[in-house]
């Protein structure tokens, strides 16, 4: 039963998809560029038993907020609904959905008792009349509900788009508060749709750029503790921080993780020089990847390791180059005009997101690791710092408004340009970085 | 056909730890020095006193200034380091740490490249007007620490600039 299951929503994703056919399978290509969100209701979640009706409520609300915010989906108020569901297990009334024009329909169940909230959802298909894939069951913490939410709508994406969800993931970014000229920054770290903000510095020194690692349990940072721009890593659990060592008399700064965890890429600036060095995290030892007397910075490492994507104004201005991670001749893949910086390469090795400043906007973009296909997907007096979502659809990035009132703070859009929103954080923000999906 | 209900749902225990870390830095953050890298902040000493780091700062002129995007010395910035270098020359027991910095319109990391640049350019001219080597170090701060807060050449003008801060005292 559950093979032919299988086989039925394998020939689902693999039929040509005209979006959103009525009629159609259930079905979103995010590639086409949706014109029409896919309306779907989620109504409360089923509590099992007594106290449970308020998690139920809160759990439906997150998962549809999750839906929502892609753009890819339109909620249906629960006023618009013909009937309800108050028994989980019962036989969903598809022409009771079909009257109200939902074509999804996400139904659950919660169970708490003491500290531990059991969900269950499942996800129907009301054209098609049928559930679509199988009931999953999560287990989990009071304290930790709402990554059960998260893990519901991720389910819910990804069986509809056929692509892995991003909801239950974090961002670590840089906090801002205070004017632009005593700016105070510390780091802080929230789940990707801006709740449960935790700090994880203080404020006493300026701290940049914070990067996860690959499994999202460390973060790498520039502080200026020393009186110098030093990298520091950081265990997100703990708490716990020591620097990096450094060439004595020199400045690092611009720490990437490598997709293997233990290697950093970073940027060390000696005399009047900039150039991007490689570090062993537990040994220490150093390799010197670029010996131009131009500025190379803002190194980012390919999915699989081999390559490195970085900027470097060798050319006179900035220009996005591509090396090997052992160093070596690079190529230049940006040619547009203007000046391109902060490349980051996507998690599915497809394309780089970069900062590009020309006529005096900054824009996000996209291009292909050739450099071909460049697409812009903002402008504004300061658009900077992109990060990509885990399954590199979405970008975060932050936007600093002009004048002595400026201030940062955090946006994403879809790499197609659409469905721009901000993303709320206590104070300013700036410099996400954007972890992988969570375990 | 089977009943719906059963073995429909594929148990996943979630490994949802309860945070057992306390947001230790929670509240206002803990204070910050508002004049770090800014050098805003009235500096020891009175301007009269010509050995004073007042004096340094306002009267033979703490800070040179940069065209967009350079790190060349103007004509005007030799003659201001010429008179640093004139007077960490008689006043040797200083040391000094040059900050380099850069205007809003720029990439943050960029930027540090840029700042430090422009640091090393003012600490490379003072060498070469005889300011021993081991007296100076420099620090970029890239666009972090704006002295003027406008999003106009004026403002911009002023923070690119590399700004000699005095330390009293030889280190070692």
């Amino acid at each position: 039963m559950m093979v032919r299951f299988l086989a039925a929503v394998l020939a689902m994703m693999l039929s040509v998809s005209t979006g959103l056919a009525q009629s159609g399978p259930l079905r979103i290509e995010i590639t086409e560029g949706v014109i029409e969100p896919l309306p779907f209701a989620t109504p409360n979640f089923v509590a099992e038993n007594a106290g449970s009706a308020d998690m139920g409520a809160q759990l439906a609300r997150v998962v549809a907020a999750d839906l929502q915010g892609t753009g890819l989906f339109r909620e249906i108020p629960a006023s618009a609904f013909v009937s309800g569901v108050s028994d989980f297990g019962a036989a969903v009334n598809y022409p009771d959905w079909r009257a109200i024009n939902a074509q999804a329909l996400v139904t659950g169940a919660v169970n708490v008792s003491g500290n531990n909230v059991t969900v269950k959802f499942r996800l129907y298909d009301i054209f098609s009349g049928a559930e679509l894939g199988q009931g999953l069951q999560f287990q989990g913490t009071t304290a930790g509900w709402r990554r059960m939410a998260h893990k519901v709508a991720d389910a819910v994406y990804s069986r509809i788009t056929g692509e892995s969800g991003y909801f239950d993931s974090r961002v670590v970014f840089v906090s801002e508060s205070g004017p632009k000229n005593k700016r105070a920054k510390r780091l802080a770290v929230m789940d990707y749709d801006g709740a449960g903000v935790k700090y994880l510095t203080d404020s006493r020194s300026i701290v940049l750029a914070p990067r996860f690692s690959p499994t999202g349990d460390r973060v790498l940072y520039t502080s200026y503790e020393t009186g110098f721009p030093r990298i520091y890593v950081l265990d997100v659990g703990s708490v716990q921080r020591r620097v990096l060592e450094s060439a004595q008399g020199s400045s690092s700064f611009a720490p990437r993780f490598a997709p293997n965890g233990q290697t950093v890429v970073y940027s060390q600036a000696t005399g009047s020089n900039t150039d991007i060095y490689t570090m062993d995290v537990n040994t220490g030892r150093t390799t010197r990847l670029t010996s131009a007397p131009s500025i190379e910075t803002s190194p980012s490492f390919s999915p699989d390791g081999s390559q490195i994507v970085f900027e470097s104004d060798r050319s006179g201005n900035q220009q996005l180059y591509v090396m090997s991670a052992s160093g070596g001749e690079a190529k230049r893949i940006s040619f547009g005009e203007g000046r391109y910086g902060t490349p980051v390469w996507s998690p599915r090795g497809d394309l780089v997101a970069f900062t590009k400043q020309s006529k005096g906007r900054f824009h996000i973009g996209v291009m292909r690791v050739d450099g071909s296909e460049e697409r812009l997907l903002t402008a504004s007096f300061l658009d900077e710092g992109p990060t990509w979502s885990p399954n590199g659809r979405v970008i975060m990035f932050h936007r600093e408004t002009q004048g002595a009132s400026g201030r940062s703070s955090l946006y994403s859009v879809d790499i197609t340009g659409r469905n721009l929103r901000p993303v709320q954080t206590p104070d300013g923000g700036s410099d996400p970085s954007w972890s992988p999906l969570q375990k | 056909m089977k009943t719906t209900t059963k073995a429909l749902l594929i148990v996943g225990a979630l490994a949802l730890a309860a945070c057992t870390n306390p947001d230790r830095f929670g509240g206002d953050g803990g204070a910050l020095d508002p004049n770090a890298g800014a050098n805003t902040g009235v500096v020891a000493g009175s301007a009269n006193d010509p050995s004073s780091a007042a004096y340094f700062q306002q009267a033979v002129g703490d800070r040179v200034l940069f065209a967009v995007d350079q790190s060349s010395l103007t004509a005007q910035g030799q003659a201001t380091l010429d008179g640093q270098a004139a007077w960490l020359t008689t006043n040797a027991d200083y040391t000094a740490v040059i900050e380099g910095h850069a205007d809003e319109q720029g990439t943050r990391e960029y930027n540090i490249g840029l700042g430090n640049k422009r640091a090393d350019a003012a600490r490379s001219y003072l060498i070469s007007k005889g300011v021993p080597a081991n007296r100076l170090q420099i620090v970029s701060y890239g666009k972090e620490r704006p002295i003027e807060v406008c999003s106009e050449e004026a403002c911009y003008a002023k923070n690119r600039r590399a700004v000699t801060v005095l330390a009293a005292g030889l280190t070692g």
